[in-house]
């Protein structure tokens, strides 16, 4: 059995739409779309490639370097990967729990983390389709745009993000590859110095990220309509939680619920991950379908992230987000909320949460001071799930006697959410792509679904001069009918010669 | 007190060519240092040491444009697949980017971003552009890019040395 529009029934003679990022390493990302004569979708498949032989690139490694190598899977969130590659290898030496101080300096990087990738993503790359609208100037769509029309949006974010990376500069002790977490803890303390530098800001921090959820709370009950159904669907949702049901993004239990929002299983152990989840391959794609074992591939995929998280809680613990997590499960009357356009506004309470959970861990003289390192009975393999920006980040491993890793699994947000931005990419298709000539507008709306989930298309590189998007409309006969470059800077160009993207 | 000249590099050590830009701020920044040396050796006066600082970075941000506050001038510096061998040196502009993920940006749009939030122009910046090949996950730089970074090195120390 196959998912609606995932494969057409005869593909034969289908024109094939491609919307292809280009970029200088591999295929990061891709939307092909097949049409019939009377332009009607019949396929749609959004491929994404990543983290192809990272794993086999920490296998044989002391696994005293891993928190360190993994920072190198991703540019925005090094610190996810550093923490949940410490919590496994804190399995590995049997040092759990880890001592109270290096749990809060831990937590104090990460919520700084998740913060810093939460106004990225809200300010930079979201705000302008949801201030502009989707068929806006190309112009104003972009931070630039923000920054001309709200002046203070653009200011705030670049603020809240650099907050937020500091915070990661005085834990992890590094801007970039962090050390501060090891196997078994930490290995720094905060200076008094620097938590006073920080504190003094956090009053500032928590005013914007409260304004941030205001305004997208405002944006959604201005167009209801829209950000309702816009890329809508209905899927499980699952993430870690508190063993009392809190929300919690370093450490907790697994919990699942499904599409009505009943308990699917609830306080599992993270380490037994494997018992609870399956992954899938399919043929068209190199990344993989994770499932619920228990419901099976065709009912089993689940969403991760933001909106599950912030449903999946029975509460946040920080009374200014827990007030806004209120006013967004009102917003769903009782049913949980699907719009793919409501990821923003939960990420938005993510973020209030970040910083309340900052300012209280300040406040704590246990970042100051107390032992940082624990130990135990050493162990074979360790499992670390850590709540990451983008959803649920798992790492496993086994470590010989040698102190070699001899195998290394991961599953990263963007994998958890494959099916959930292929059934949204799908839902935008039936609703606008008509057959019409591709148009800015229409590859927008490709572009907005997949950006509410942000993907990590280019995790561990970055690319200069890269374009990224490359679309073609193929006849039935696969014959070129147009091609349509749009550079990074969000330029246009119709260019019937140039060679087209990434085959496949 | 900011350093009046700049020089950032992004890329990822762990990805062949990609690694140039990292690679050639500590190239660069080991360089001036022996200058330094020298030049303090001589008694030739202040060598200028603290007139550069030297950051690296996975990845352009937002946050970088606050890094250009207070710079005489920047060199952004970047493996390519675009320019020609060995390198390319271009004076950039403010711009503006678009795409579907957070996981990167131009130097001209943090140039952009720095425009917007501090309401000025941002000081001079210019990008060099190193060549690069293969970007395969886990293997050094190849052969022919750790020649252009050679070169590229020898074009940087110029280019800190040169008037303000």
């Amino acid at each position: 059995m196959t998912f609606n529009l995932e494969t057409a029934a005869a593909p034969k003679g289908l024109r094939r739409v491609a919307i292809d990022p280009v970029t200088r390493v591999e295929g990061h990302g891709k939307v092909t779309i097949l049409l019939d004569e009377q332009n009607r979708v019949k396929q749609v498949r959004l491929h994404i490639v990543e983290f192809r032989g990272f794993e086999k690139f920490i296998e044989g490694r002391p696994y005293w370097e891993v928190p360190v190598m993994v920072q190198r899977l991703c540019g925005i969130c090094p610190v996810s990967h550093h923490l949940a590659a410490s919590k496994a290898m804190d399995q590995v030496l049997g040092a759990r729990p880890v001592t109270p101080s290096a749990e809060k300096i831990r937590r104090l990087m990460h919520y700084g983390q998740i913060m810093q990738s939460h106004a990225l993503h809200f300010f930079y790359l979201a705000s302008p389709d949801l201030l502009f609208g989707f068929d806006s100037d190309l112009n104003l769509r972009n931070i630039i745009g923000v920054a001309q029309a709200h002046p203070e949006i653009a200011r705030k974010g670049v603020l809240l993000r650099k907050f937020g990376q500091e915070v990661i500069r005085v834990t992890a002790g590094k801007r970039v590859h962090g050390t501060g977490s090891v196997p078994g803890g930490m290995n720094k303390h905060v200076s008094r110095a620097d938590r006073d530098a920080l504190a003094r800001d956090v009053p500032q921090m928590l005013e914007w990220a409260q304004d941030a959820v205001k305004l997208v709370r405002q944006l959604h009950a201005q167009n209801a309509a829209l950000y309702d159904r816009f890329a809508s669907v209905r899927a499980n949702m699952m993430s870690l939680v508190r063993a009392d049901g809190a929300m919690d993004l370093y450490d907790g239990v697994l919990r699942a619920r499904d599409a009505r929002g009943g308990i699917i299983f609830d306080g599992a152990s993270d380490q037994s991950y494997l018992d609870l989840i399956e992954e899938e391959v399919r043929p068209w794609t190199y990344m993989k379908f994770p499932h619920l074992r228990s419901l099976g591939r065709d009912k089993g995929w689940y969403r991760v992230g933001p909106l599950a998280r912030v449903q999946n809680c029975d509460f946040i613990p920080s009374p200014l987000a827990e007030a806004e997590r209120r006013e967004f499960v009102a917003w769903g009357k009782g049913a949980p909320v699907h719009a793919t356009l409501a990821y923003h506004w939960a990420r938005m309470v993510e973020m209030l949460h970040t910083v309340e959970v900052i300012g209280a861990l300040l406040d704590d003289p246990g970042i100051l001071d107390g032992d940082l390192m624990a130990g135990g009975e050493r162990q074979s393999e360790g499992v670390g799930v850590i709540e990451a920006p983008r959803g649920t980040l798992i790492h496993h491993y086994r470590v010989d006697a040698n102190d070699l890793v001899t195998m290394c699994n991961l599953i990263v947000a963007t994998t958890h959410n494959n099916q959930a931005m292929n059934e949204a990419v799908r839902a935008v298709a039936r609703e606008y792509l008509d057959g019409n000539e591709l148009t800015e507008g229409l590859l927008n709306r490709i572009e907005v679904a997949i950006r509410a989930f942000d993907p990590c298309l280019s995790c561990a590189t970055h690319a200069l001069g890269q374009m990224p998007l490359d679309v073609t409309l193929l006849g039935p006969d696969g014959e070129l009918i147009d091609h349509v470059l749009k550079s990074h800077r969000g330029e246009m160009v119709r260019n019937l010669d140039a060679p087209a993207g990434l085959p496949g | 007190m900011t350093a009046p000249l700049l020089v950032f590099g992004w890329g990822n050590l762990s990805r062949g060519d990609d690694a140039l830009g990292p690679m050639f701020i500590r190239h660069l920044r080991a360089q001036v240092r022996a200058q330094v040396r020298a030049q303090v050796r001589a008694r030739s006066g202040d060598a200028g040491a603290h007139r550069v600082e030297f950051l690296e970075d996975y990845q352009l941000q937002v946050e970088h444009a606050l890094d250009l506050a207070g710079r005489e001038r920047v060199l952004f510096v970047d493996a390519s697949v675009d320019c020609a061998a060995p390198f390319e040196a271009t004076v950039l502009q403010p711009a503006r980017d678009s795409g579907v993920t957070t996981h990167a940006m131009s130097p001209a749009a943090v140039m952009q971003v720095f425009r917007d939030v501090h309401h000025a122009e941002p000081p001079p910046c210019t990008l060099l552009a190193i060549r690069g090949e293969t970007f395969e996950l886990g293997e050094p730089p190849g052969e022919s890019a750790l020649a252009n970074l050679g070169l590229a090195v020898g074009w940087g120390v110029r280019w800190v040395g040169g008037p303000p």
